[in-house]
């Protein structure tokens, strides 16, 4: 619920960038400008605040520079492939019988790994109680708490695209 | 990256000032630091490779253990500083961190999601410099440079403390087979160069080490040195205080003693505990040096046992043998190890004996002889296939060896390592006598014993290598694949074939050869003499045709003189860098081999070596191990030493068995082992 609150605000938030993108195609203004780097900070502000981002996130906006200027959405789209793969095999070896607790865990160890690369603290720590059923192997604590991640990660994917969009057209405004 | 020996770092990383050491061109230490970032994780790969960028470090990612080590092997000196992910899917992490830390020596930094105590630990003990848990922050990358500095300053403090040892292991080596002592000095890695390449890595290794590492060189003959005092005071009471009275070493200090026991404890290790695996081949074979102190392990240690007792493997051959069939852990060494060590390590020493003996055809009888012995040892070996190395091996050694004297020696070693593949049918006599050293990595040595009987008959080895009893040969081939992968060049280099003394020269090198695949880099002592048979056989661990093998012996065949083949054959195959010591102490036994793992520095046979080493290599060429797999009656009953060599290398077996070969061959020149 408290989830279903936030995507609300978070919508509203996009909502305002959409209306303020499209006011900016009219006729950009520095005030229209202003409030989309606005938008996209309060967006991202947000992000952190739910926890879906650790702040370390902003070390990884920070190598973002001249030299690599769209860093982190290359970061964000590689481990976007790479999660996604590694979810698709966690899903098989959960359907699988007799469950292989150990191929489990090593999915969820790499699964964890990238998710704390890019400081993604919600889904991390998941992992982790994740792991702590695998090794106990308790099947029915497994599924669950993969739910969770499942579900935290598609959060963290939708904010983060949002985000992202979010930067693009703040700098895109930039420019112009 | 800074070569400066670092005496006075400073400690910024992105300080241009930095430190000039008084270098003109000083660098902006740690401005450029090369650094290799190994992680199956794109994600996190990337990252990483931006973080170290914006500290202006040079970085080059890898997202496979293996691409790495073949990087790293391909460029020694390139790169600074390695970092990589604990958990990946073609190699675990801890595995390539003691291949790294054994080829080249390099500061290997760990990092893994996981920082639970008892991972943290592993990479304490395997090595690691440091451990970061992920996500890594930059701030932690920042620092990475001091460990690089660390290392240089350890380096050089040694250097400077035995400057005199290294001095004279570098001359040796760099007139002898640079394959083998750069390997040694750079982490065996460049003995799976061939000699040219060696020459140009010496030089370049020379040139790095007095810039920037200095380090030790651990010659063959020092660590034959070392090897003796550790058995001498038994592995587990071996303290390096104690080994370094024993040694006796000026220049020598405590802690060279210690970081090289540190490494040979872990390859000894790696010898016992790997010995049964099949793919480990590899890893046995990784380190020649192994192959020399290392327990010939279970493979080794069989076969070389019954070749120690049959033949007269001299004691260190057998070690050597032992080492190098031990050579890695990853079981290769095993003697029953799969056959596929035993066969490099046997087409190791089937080249060997090539050398040595193709030069001096000598007495095929004896070199069936040699064989003889050998071989009578290998049958129980379970080295089934190494029946034909063996042989082969036991005829190489026999050739090798034939000259009598020498054979024994060499036999032992060979048969050593032939024992596996020898086992029956070529080492009939244990008087392999000379190609013994190849074995010794391998396990297969004995195949050059074995090899070497026939190979006297070296024309027509190629049949007899073929013959069952060949089958070491074509492990040596394998072996000499291996250990360098690149390998052809092998490490055989170093073969301190020299004295012909025992074949034990001749094997080690095979048994690099096969690791030189996986990452021989630490045995490169053996590998040199594989180095010919890697081209031949390249990377074909379970050739055991002997066609792998096939130089050694012809290579054997050609000399015309045992005795002079064996000094051929020793410096051929010991190393194919092999600082031909060994060549003139044709009796050589067993140490002949380990020195030849250790540096082709070897400066006594050099020339031998090199000649010998041509021939082996135009023999292995011939990619078979014409090892004559003659039955073992070729074996020469000669006093190949192979009872020497059995025995040398079973009492290192057993007594390195503990060390775990964390044989980093830097600067291991093969001197003249003392036999």
């Amino acid at each position: 619920m408290a989830r279903r609150m936030l995507d609300a605000s978070n919508q509203g938030l996009l909502l305002q960038f959409w209306l303020a993108t499209s006011s900016l195609s009219k006729g950009k203004t520095r005030m229209d400008r202003n409030r989309l780097q606005h938008q996209a900070a309060s967006m991202r502000r947000s992000l952190f605040d739910q926890g879906y981002l650790d702040e370390p996130f902003i070390q990884l906006e920070e190598l973002q520079d001249d030299a690599s200027p769209n860093f982190v959405q290359e970061i964000v789209t590689l481990f976007y492939t790479d999660s996604a793969r590694l979810i698709q095999n966690i899903e098989h070896a959960l359907n699988s019988r007799p469950i292989d607790f150990d191929k489990l865990d090593d999915y969820m160890h790499q699964f964890k790994g990238s998710s704390s690369s890019i400081r993604a603290k919600k889904v991390t720590n998941e992992c982790t109680v994740f792991r702590e059923y695998c090794s106990a192997e308790n099947a029915e604590g497994c599924m669950r708490s993969f739910q969770q991640v499942k579900q935290d990660y598609a959060i963290l994917r939708r904010k983060l695209e949002v985000y992202l969009q979010m930067v693009r057209q703040a700098a895109v405004s930039q420019k112009a | 990256m800074n070569s400066s020996s670092g005496k006075t770092y400073m400690s910024t990383s992105n300080s241009s000032a930095g430190w000039k050491a008084g270098d003109a061109a000083a660098d902006q230490f740690p401005v450029g630091l090369r650094v290799l970032v190994v992680d199956d994780d794109p994600t996190c790969l990337m990252i990483l490779e931006k973080m170290l960028r914006t500290c202006l470090y040079e970085v080059t990612k890898c997202n496979r253990a293996e691409t790495a080590l073949s990087m790293l092997r391909e460029n020694k000196s390139g790169f600074d500083v390695v970092i990589s992910d604990v958990h990946m899917p073609d190699m675990d992490g801890f595995k390539l961190l003691e291949h790294i830390g054994l080829e080249m020596d390099l500061p290997v930094i760990m990092m893994s999601a996981d920082d639970g105590k008892h991972v943290v630990m592993k990479g304490v003990t395997h090595g690691a410099c440091d451990y970061l848990i992920k996500p890594v922050r930059i701030e932690a990358l920042k620092n990475i440079w001091q460990h690089v500095v660390r290392k240089r300053k350890n380096e050089w403090k040694d250097f400077e403390q035995s400057g005199s040892v290294e001095e004279g292991d570098r001359q040796l080596k760099q007139s002898e087979e640079a394959d083998y002592s750069s390997s040694a000095n750079e982490g065996n890695w460049k003995s799976s160069k061939r000699r040219k390449d060696d020459e140009d890595e010496t030089d370049e290794r020379d040139d790095t080490s007095s810039l920037k590492k200095p380090r030790v060189v651990w010659s063959v003959e020092l660590h034959q040195q070392f090897v003796a005092a550790v058995n001498q005071l038994g592995i587990d009471k071996a303290v390096p205080k104690k080994i370094l009275e024993l040694m006796n070493v000026p220049g020598l200090t405590r802690e060279n003693v210690a970081s090289h026991l540190q490494k040979y404890r872990l390859y000894l290790r790696r010898l016992s505990g790997v010995s049964q695996h099949p793919s480990s081949l590899n890893n046995s074979f990784m380190s020649p040096q192994e192959a020399t102190f290392g327990p010939l392990s279970s493979l080794n240690g069989l076969d070389l046992q019954t070749l120690a007792a049959t033949g007269q493997l001299p004691a260190q051959s057998l070690v050597t043998l032992q080492a190098a069939g031990l050579g890695r852990p990853t079981g290769k060494s095993g003697i029953p190890m799969p056959l596929v060590d035993q066969r490099n390590i046997f087409s190791f020493e089937n080249p060997k004996l090539r050398f040595g003996d193709g030069q001096q055809h000598v007495n095929n009888n004896k070199q069936m002889n040699l064989l003889h012995g050998i071989p009578t040892t290998m049958e129980p070996k379970q080295l089934a296939g190494l029946h034909h190395g063996a042989q082969s091996m036991g005829n190489m050694n026999m050739q090798v060896a034939s000259h009598g004297s020498q054979s024994s020696q060499n036999n032992p070693l060979l048969m050593q390592m032939a024992q596996p593949q020898v086992r029956g049918q070529m080492l009939n006599d244990t008087s392999l006598g000379h190609p013994p050293r190849l074995l010794s990595p391998m396990g297969q040595p004995i195949l050059s014993n074995g090899i070497a009987a026939n190979v006297s008959t070296r024309n027509g080895i190629q049949e007899n290598i073929r013959a069952p009893s060949y089958n070491p040969v074509s492990q040596t081939s394998s072996m000499l694949n291996f250990p360098m992968n690149h390998a052809p060049e092998l490490p055989g280099n170093s073969f301190p074939l020299g004295s012909t003394p025992g074949i034990s020269s001749l094997t080690p090198k095979v048994a690099f050869q096969e690791d030189v695949n996986s990452d021989i880099k630490g045995t490169v002592g053996f590998l040199p003499s594989y180095d010919i048979f890697n081209d031949l056989n390249q990377h074909k661990p379970q050739n055991w045709e002997l066609q792998n093998v096939g130089m050694t012996f012809d290579a054997s065949q050609h000399s015309n003189s045992l005795q002079g083949n064996l000094n051929h054959a020793h410096s051929v195959l010991v190393q194919q860098g092999f600082p031909s010591g060994q060549v003139n102490g044709q009796n050589r036994s067993a140490t002949v081999v380990s020195k030849a793992m250790f540096s082709s520095g070897d400066s006594t046979g050099h020339v031998n070596a090199q000649n010998g080493n041509q021939q082996l290599n135009s023999l292995l060429v011939d990619g078979t191990v014409r090892v004559k797999s003659e039955t073992p009656t070729n074996l020469y009953p000669d006093d190949f030493g192979q009872e020497d060599l059995m025995s040398a290398l079973l009492k290192q077996q057993d007594a390195i068995a503990p060390a775990e070969h964390e044989f980093d061959f830097d600067g291991y020149s093969l001197d003249n082992i003392p036999v």
